[in-house]
Order: C-alpha cells, then structure tokens, then sequence
C-alpha cells in the first residue's frame, strides 16, 4: 500500500504541491488528471525522491514504511519505478545497458530480447538511450525498462503524449503487463499511478480511482470515467471551478 | 642505416630545422636526454623476451607469448628492432632499415607523408638515422589477423627515435595494432615517432594505437597519412595512463576520389598531464570523406583536443565530435574543432562539448535502481565505448579490453 499524507512540496524554495494526500492499494491502479502546471510531475518526482523536489511536510508511506527522507536509488530498489515524460539522452549508455541496469542479476540476453521483442524495440537495443527516439519509442523504452524492473509501485507521467494511434495499444499492453492486469484485483502484487492530461489512456487501461489536481491541490476523486466525461464536455475550466468551490482556498 | 637518395636534401633540411619548435604543445630539450644506437639481441621467438617486458607490451595490446592471431609482429626496444616476423602470405613486416636495404623505391616514401623539417622531432628522427617498422601489404592480400608492432622505451632518460613507413599496396587490407609503453612507471623519458602512411587505391588500413606511458615521459607522434581512390583509413588512438606531455596532430590527405579516413581518439588526462592532441583532414578529392571522433576526460589534467577538416573538392562530407568529461574539479578541456571549405557544395559539420556529467542523466540511471557510483561509472563507461564501424571483431574485442581495464583507474 502507498499512503501520501498532507505533502507539501517545494522547488527551489517555491512551494508547488500543498497538502496532498492519496492512498493507493495493493492491486490497484490510480489516475491524476490535471491541466498543464497543476503540479502532476511535482507529485510523481517527489514520491521518487528526485532531490530537487523537496518535501517540507508530510510523509510517504510505502509498504508501512516511512520513506520521504529515503534517496531516490534506494527508493527505486525498494519497488518504486518511474516511466518519464521526457527522459534525457544519456550519451554512450545503450537501450540494452539500461534494460540490463533494470534487470539486475535476474536475467542475461534472453531475457533482454524478448522485453526487447514485447515493446517492439529489438533494433533499438543497441542504440544510445533515447538518442533520436521518437515519442512513442521513448515510451516503449521507458516501459520496457520498467517490465524489467518489475517495481511494486508504478508511477507513469503522460505515457499516451507524443505517441501516435497505433503505439497507443501497445503502450497500453504493456502497461497491463506491467500492472498485472490479467490478475484479478486480490491477487495482484503491483499499483500504479498514472498521469494524463488528455485520458486517452484510459481507453486501453483500466483505473479504479481518478483525482483531479489544480493549482497544486487534490480537490476531487472519484471514479475516473465520470471525471474524464465531465472533462471532455465542460473541460478543465468547469472542473477548476468546481474544485475552486470545494477548496476554498484553492 | 642505408642511405637513401636524396638523403642530403633531406638532412640539409632536418639540420635547418634542428632547433624549430613545434607549432603546437610545449617546448622539450632534447639536450636533457640521451641517445643511444645501443643494439639489443634479436629475438626469432618474441615469448623469449623478459616476462617484464612481456607484460607492460600485454598492458598495450601487444601479446607475445601466443602469436596465433597476429599476422605479423614488430619489437623495437629502445632505438633497436629486436623482433620482425610476418605469418602469412603477401604481408611484409620488418625494420625500415632492413626494408630501405632491400628496396630501392622506398626511398621515394621517404619523408613524403610528414615534411622533414615540420619541427625539431621530425628533424631529430632524420638526423639520428631512427629505425622503426615497415609494414606492407602486397596488392589483393587482406591481415587475416592484425599485424602487431611495439615500441618499447626502456633505457632511462632516452630519446627513442622511430620512423615508421606502412603502405598498403592497391586493393590489401592491413590490421595493425601498435602497442606503445615503458618499462618503468616512474624514469623519465621521450618518445618521438614518425609514422608514414600509403594507402593506395581501394585499400584499406585500420591502426590502432595503444599508449602506455608513465607520468615522467613526454611523446611527439608525428603521422601523416596519404590515401588513393576508394581507400580507407581508420585509425583508433587510445591513451588512458598517465604521461607527462603530449602532443600530436596527425594529417591525413585524401588524394584520391572516394578516399574516407576516420580518426577516433580515447585520451584521459590525469593530474600533471599536459595533453595536446587533434587530427587533421584535408579532403582534397571529389567524394572523399571522413570522421574525426574524440572522446577526452580530465582527471586533472589539461586536454587541449583538436579538430582540423578542409573541403577542398566537390562532394566532400566530414563530421567532427568532440567530447570532453571533466571528472575532477581541477582539470581543463579545450576543444578546438576548426572547419575550412574552399568551394560549394561541400558538407562539413562539428560540434563539440566539454562539461560534468549531467544530474539530470544520473538521477535516470539511478531512479532505475543503481547507485550514483554506479551509475557514474555507466555513464563514463558509456562514454568510453568505441563503437568502431569497419574495425574487425577481434580487434574491436582487443580495444574495449584495453579500455575497461583503465576504467578501473579512473574510477
């Protein structure tokens, strides 16, 4: 289980995230929507313990464990696995090196190349990571990567941005794989937060709760299609205004 | 040594130059080194030679007690050749004394690659009659495995002087790997080497070049290279340990329509080290292209890392990259990437980079679970990697040894 109890986030000195809480359950998969600068990303990097997000109050509990103060590696080895929006080149470094960095010592070639198989990505593995992917190959890796993890925490930023209609079901099943979609609910072992602005995700993955971020703030949850249809007809304007009513302070 | 025609021409030159300093890097005095023509016994089995030589000759690629995969072997120690020998069929290794002994025509390779009077080390390698390999590959034949040659300084405070000339003959293939080191990690020293290079029509020649030094030895390389129609030549230099000073700037003419050179430096500068090292490129036939790859990171030490491409035929194309990785806080990386078209439609780019490794890239790898060590040592490892297209498996295989077992020192 992940709890995220009243965070409050900073960067560089400016406070982004105020008083967040969520709690997402063993086998269950979560969706944040929110325009663009609501402070989704914020969020996702903070629970990573990416050093530049700086948590001022609050916990994060994973497992029954209190990990706010904990490194973002050791975050990682402890379960907790982050696909990027925009993840950066990394010059000389291969698809290939990452995915076995993912792996760990379980598992050599055969392993690689049938992930590499999985997300389409065979002629890439020898390419420099990211190094003139397009959109859609940039999500596959980052996927990819993370099915050779296997973190119990998945945390997904925009994975359908940039990807064009026919990666989309891909994306999609890999992201299934990835959250133990074809187990039911009780017997699964992973959970998964994911962000999107658009929702077009939720066309291929299921989520059992969805929020709506505004202005750094969580100001409404609910089910995730319901939030996504009031989206789609009176867009984020109307869903602003709502929270704006729910919050006062917002 | 024999003499050569045109030897005087080419000795009133040297002597003119005696003095000229080099239009690059610091300035060494000779006068502060000997010179000795000592003789070194000859060698027919090369395993036979001290197992400590043995050793620092492995360190740099050159391997001496199983030459099954080598075509050829080359072993000067000091100003002596003390081992040639050539295992297959139409490759040709042994002194350049002994080559200018037995072939007149040589003489015409003499000093045609590199000038003579380009500075006081090539004038000093004329005038002190300087051995050093001939390696030749006769028209059609391909190195089933490369050749290997190393040059060996093991006289304390020595001048070792070394004129090398290597041609492949129309249509050959040649390997070569050149092991360069010294005996002691910590007497003084000064290597200086003229290397020759003939690439004739549709050949094809890789060198690769691993330097093993010591913080007190000081290195001028001198290297030209000359490629015909339809030739290539790629070369791979890689110095990793430490040296006191170094400066090298090899040129390369394609002369021949179609002709391609490819230059991929490794260099690592350590605390003291004063490095100045680029390649030249003039592309002076229709078609001809090249690539000059460098790859430097400072540990302390200053790296000036050069770049030199002209265009000056139509269809010419040349890309040059250099990277520089400042490790420590102390060291300086100078890129020097310089362009030069002299007519329309040429296609020459560069671009250069010299900085720390990014936070941004080392939270990546360690948000997928490695430490930062870790992670930095993927990235400078990454960094390293000598992808070498046209360079054969084995060879290939050989160069990322070399490389990994540095990075042991740099980490």
């Amino acid at each position: 289980m992940l709890e995220i109890k009243q965070l409050t986030v900073a960067v560089e000195d400016k406070e982004i995230l105020h008083d967040v809480s969520l709690t997402i359950k063993t086998g269950e998969t979560h969706v944040l929507f929110g325009p663009n600068g609501s402070g989704k990303t914020t969020l996702l990097m903070a629970m990573m313990g990416f050093p530049k997000y700086q948590v001022t109050s609050g916990s994060i509990i994973f497992r029954g464990m209190d990990i706010t103060g904990l490194p973002l590696d050791e975050r990682s080895r402890l379960g907790i696995g982050i696909s990027f929006q925009r993840p950066p080149v990394v010059r000389g470094v291969k698809t290939r090196d990452m995915v076995s960095a993912c792996l760990k010592e379980r598992g050599g070639e055969e392993i690689i190349s049938k992930l590499a198989k999985k997300a389409d990505l065979a002629d890439f593995m020898d390419r420099e990571i990211n190094y003139g992917f397009s959109g859609g190959e940039i999500k596959r890796s980052e996927l990819m990567q993370l099915l050779a993890q296997k973190p119990e925490l998945t945390l997904l930023d925009e994975p359908e941005s940039g990807v064009d209609l026919v990666n989309i079901a891909l994306i999609g099943e890999l992201i299934n794989e990835l959250l133990e979609k074809d187990c039911p609910i009780r017997f699964r072992k992973c959970m998964g937060l994911i962000i999107t602005h658009t929702g077009n995700i939720l066309d291929y993955v299921n989520a059992l709760t969805g929020y709506v971020m505004y202005d750094g703030r969580i100001g409404c949850e609910g089910d995730p299609h319901e939030i996504l249809k009031t989206i789609k007809e009176k867009g984020y304007e109307e869903c602003i205004r709502c929270l704006v009513r729910e919050v006062p302070n917002a | 040594m024999p003499e050569i025609k045109s030897a005087k021409t080419y000795k009133d030159r040297a002597k003119a130059a005696a003095a000229k300093p080099a239009a690059l890097g610091n300035d060494i005095d000779l006068s502060t080194y000997i010179s000795s023509t000592e003789e070194q016994p000859y060698r027919a089995d090369p395993s036979e030679l001290p197992a400590q030589a043995k050793e620092k000759m492995l360190e740099a690629g050159v391997i001496l007690d199983d030459i099954s995969q080598r075509s050829g072997t080359f072993i000067q120690m000091d100003n002596a050749p003390v081992h040639s020998s050539s295992r297959q069929e139409g490759i040709e290794v042994m002194a350049v004394s002994q080559a200018l002994e037995r072939y007149d025509w040589l003489s015409d390779y003499w000093w045609r690659a590199v000038a003579v009077d380009s500075d006081k080390y090539t004038a000093h390698i004329e005038l002190s009659q300087s051995n050093g390999y001939f390696i030749r590959t006769l028209p059609g034949y391909k190195t089933v495995f490369p050749v290997q040659a190393c040059l060996y300084l093991s006289k304390v405070q020595l001048a070792q002087n070394v004129h090398n000339i290597i041609i492949a003959e129309e249509n050959s293939e040649l390997h070569i790997i050149t092991g360069c080191t010294t005996a002691s990690k910590e007497e003084p020293g000064l290597h200086m080497g003229v290397s020759e290079f003939y690439i004739k029509r549709g050949a094809k020649v890789t060198f690769t070049m691993i330097h093993s030094w010591n913080p007190v030895v000081a290195v001028r390389p001198r290297t030209g290279v000359i490629i015909e129609q339809d030739g290539l030549f790629l070369s791979n230099y890689v110095i990793m340990k430490p040296v006191q000073s170094l400066q090298t700037n090899p040129l390369a003419k394609c002369v021949g329509e179609n002709a391609t050179v490819r230059f991929n430096s490794i260099l690592v500068s350590t605390p003291g080290s004063m490095m100045d090292v680029g390649s030249r490129v003039l592309l002076n036939a229709k078609g001809a292209k090249t690539e000059i790859i460098s790859r430097t990171i400072t540990t302390g030490g200053n790296i000036v890392a050069r770049g030199y491409i002209e265009g000056n035929a139509p269809e010419v194309k040349g890309h040059l990259e250099c990277r520089g990785l400042i490790l420590e806080g102390k060291g300086v990386i100078h890129a020097v990437p310089e362009l030069k078209g002299t007519l329309a439609g040429i296609d020459l780019s560069h671009e250069a980079a010299v900085g720390k490794i990014a936070e941004e890239e080392l939270e990546y790898l360690m948000a997928r679970g490695l430490t930062r060590t870790e992670a930095t040592a993927t990235i400078i490892r990454g960094f390293l990697r000598v992808d070498i297209e046209g360079l054969p498996p084995l060879l290939s295989a050989e160069l990322q040894r070399a490389v990994e077992a540095s990075e042991e020192d740099l980490m």
